[in-house]
């Protein structure tokens, strides 16, 4: 194509567009390296407000104090156990069920693709589905973590929307040697599929990561199986409760050795978002053609 | 065609030989519909409980039907239709501005021409995403406090005498929600359309510089006409999802002092069902939340297909 001079209209576009970008990147990472520098602050001098991208006391005061915390230590390895074993067992199922509606063969393809798709739109609503753990005495538990969400018609869609992209002749080749259904998918379709299922296992894991909600509503009263995000919400409110009233915050900053929950909270905000802020950087290439494949074509 | 068809049914016909060759997908496929039936269509036998005075000790069986007391109980309580109309007016302010965000996001990043800087723009715009609406909630929070920074902002530059309490006013919590779910989702939701955007044929944007386009006019007569079914399959996708809108965020942010403009059907469900106990009323506002929401994509459907737009089903 040949160069051509850019008018000015074009120009004036490119600065705009420029300056639009430049102040996205800050609305965006600000708040967050805002609250990476009052982690790392003393707890009364927070209070004064005025920090911003740089702490004006330092002092990892605020992380031992939520590694001191009461259930810290218990939400740390719920959270994890959960994330690893709710991810794992969400990718197998949804996996295998992609396969079995991806199948062309298959007897009852449409059938149990539209049991799953209903599911998207249909459910019982918060009552009906708590009495249901209740009543199969999930509550309580850990597993109340695992079991229900496992299988997600959304996880399951684009999966199989993956997998229908894949040659049919794999399938069929391989059947000619003999492999059954279990063959192929342990040794053809599973290995051609990694990039989708690096997508559906960031998803689980960050929802299982996140979650908070559970918690809070089955797992009240079991300190034993607190989760993270949880303990944060619990910072959240002490704070929150708070708040409006910064005198009275000193003042009990100033009983408690200089520490405010303005700053804890911000550690411990710090230290829940960082495992998922160093991993999806890498993943990006996954997710965004996972995303797209499922999303786009479906 | 006549063979072909004969050919499908020849392959639909069931034979004992086939069911023994897909025993692994028939065996999977059981195990599928026993969860699924427990797990997802198990609780919508629940919905009988919103025809009933539920007593948890006499069971779905035992407790007495009242018909669509329920139902009237919550159509005459003024907090019901407050949460009905918060839910709908926060979640029809949501999508249209993360829509228009995202959008207008993937449009201006797509034009940039550095690739560095827009793989890195890209990646920044992802963060937020990432993190739980807890985490969200507390940097809002600090943001919007009393020394925060955007009182800080306002008070330099003169726009404000005295710092807001951005909290204790019902006229900023509708856009504060609309913001943050914009900031954790702009990104995010970009990456659709700038897929979308990614599939124009190239060889449309050249002629149009041949006949001296500038950019504006490339966005406006190429891109967006372009991107537009996948624009309207996203709608018609969150139009359902429209009263999904409304729980984290406000159940953290919301307090005493905005709870008339705060408190969503969820929220409602949630204090009525589980804190107050009263498992058929939770129910029954659950239930009206599903039926509306099914209805508005239906609708949305509908609609589509009338306008000869893309739809769903």
């Amino acid at each position: 194509m040949k160069k051509r001079k850019t008018s000015l209209a074009d120009k004036i576009f490119v600065v705009c567009n420029t300056l639009f970008m430049i102040a996205f990147v800050v609305v965006t990472l600000y708040p967050v390296l805002n609250t990476l520098a009052i982690s790392f602050n003393d707890g009364i001098d927070a209070v004064r407000g005025g920090i911003h991208l740089w702490p004006r006391k330092f002092t990892f005061k605020n992380y031992l104090t939520i590694l001191g915390k009461e259930n810290m230590i218990t939400a740390v390895y719920v959270t994890v156990a959960r994330t690893i074993l709710g991810t794992l067992l969400a990718l197998v199922t949804n996996a295998l069920l992609a396969f079995v509606v991806s199948r062309k063969r298959f007897l009852f393809k449409s059938g149990l693709s539209l049991f799953w798709v209903i599911t998207m739109y249909v459910n019982g609503g918060l009552i009906p589905v708590f009495l249901l753990y209740r009543n199969l005495h999930l509550t309580g538990t850990f597993w109340v973590y695992i079991i229900p969400g496992t299988i997600s018609a959304f996880n399951m869609l684009v999966l199989r929307t993956y997998m229908n992209g894949l040659p049919d002749s794999l399938e069929e080749s391989a059947q000619l040697d003999g492999a059954g259904y279990w063959t192929v998918f342990v040794k053809i379709i599973s290995p051609l599929c990694k990039p989708v299922y690096a997508t559906v296992a960031l998803f689980v894991a960050v929802g299982q990561w996140n979650s908070w909600f559970d918690a809070m509503l089955y797992n009240r009263l079991k300190s034993e199986y607190t989760t993270l995000q949880y303990e944060l919400m619990k910072l959240l409110s002490s704070v929150m409760n708070q708040s409006g009233n910064a005198a009275n915050a000193s003042a009990a900053g100033a009983a408690n050795a200089a520490i405010t929950p303005v700053t804890v909270r911000s550690a411990a905000s710090i230290a829940t978002m960082l495992p998922i802020v160093m991993l999806y950087p890498f993943l990006q290439r996954y997710f965004v053609t996972g995303l797209t494949i499922g999303g786009v074509k479906e | 065609m006549a063979q072909e068809q004969v050919k499908v049914v020849k392959d639909k016909r069931i034979t004992w030989k086939e069911v023994k060759r897909q025993k692994f997908l028939l065996i999977v496929s059981f195990f599928m519909v026993v969860y699924g039936t427990i797990f997802y269509y198990w609780p919508l036998t629940g919905w009988i409980m919103a025809f009933q005075n539920y007593k948890p000790n006499r069971g779905l069986l035992g407790s007495k039907f009242v018909g669509l007391a329920k139902f009237q109980f919550l159509f005459e309580d003024a907090t019901f239709i407050q949460v009905v109309r918060n839910t709908l007016a926060m979640g029809v302010i949501n999508l249209a501005t993360s829509t228009f965000m995202a959008i207008l996001f993937a449009i201006l990043l797509n034009e940039i021409k550095s690739t560095i800087a827009k793989k890195t723009v890209q990646t920044i715009s992802y963060l937020p995403h990432f993190l739980s609406w807890i985490i969200v909630t507390g940097i809002l929070h600090d943001a919007l406090s009393s020394s925060g920074i955007i009182n800080e902002l306002l008070l330099k530059y003169g726009f404000i005498d005295q710092a807001i309490n951005f909290f204790a006013h019902k006229e900023y919590f509708w856009p504060i929600v609309a913001f943050a779910n914009c900031w954790k989702e702009t990104g995010w939701n970009a990456i659709i359309y700038l897929a979308a955007i990614t599939a124009i044929d190239p060889c449309l944007y050249e002629a149009a510089s041949i006949d001296g386009a500038g950019r504006w006019a490339k966005i406006k007569y190429i891109t967006l006409p372009s991107i537009r079914p996948t624009i309207m399959i996203l709608l018609l996708m969150n139009v359902g999802n429209v009263l999904n809108a409304g729980f984290e965020i406000q159940y953290l942010l919301g307090n005493g002092l905005i709870k008339s403009v705060s408190d969503t059907i969820d929220i409602y469900v949630l204090t009525w069902g589980i804190s107050n106990n009263d498992f058929s009323l939770g129910t029954a506002a659950g239930m009206f939340k599903s039926a509306v929401s099914i209805a508005l994509i239906v609708i949305a459907n509908y609609a589509a297909k009338r306008m000869g737009e893309e739809r769903l089903f």
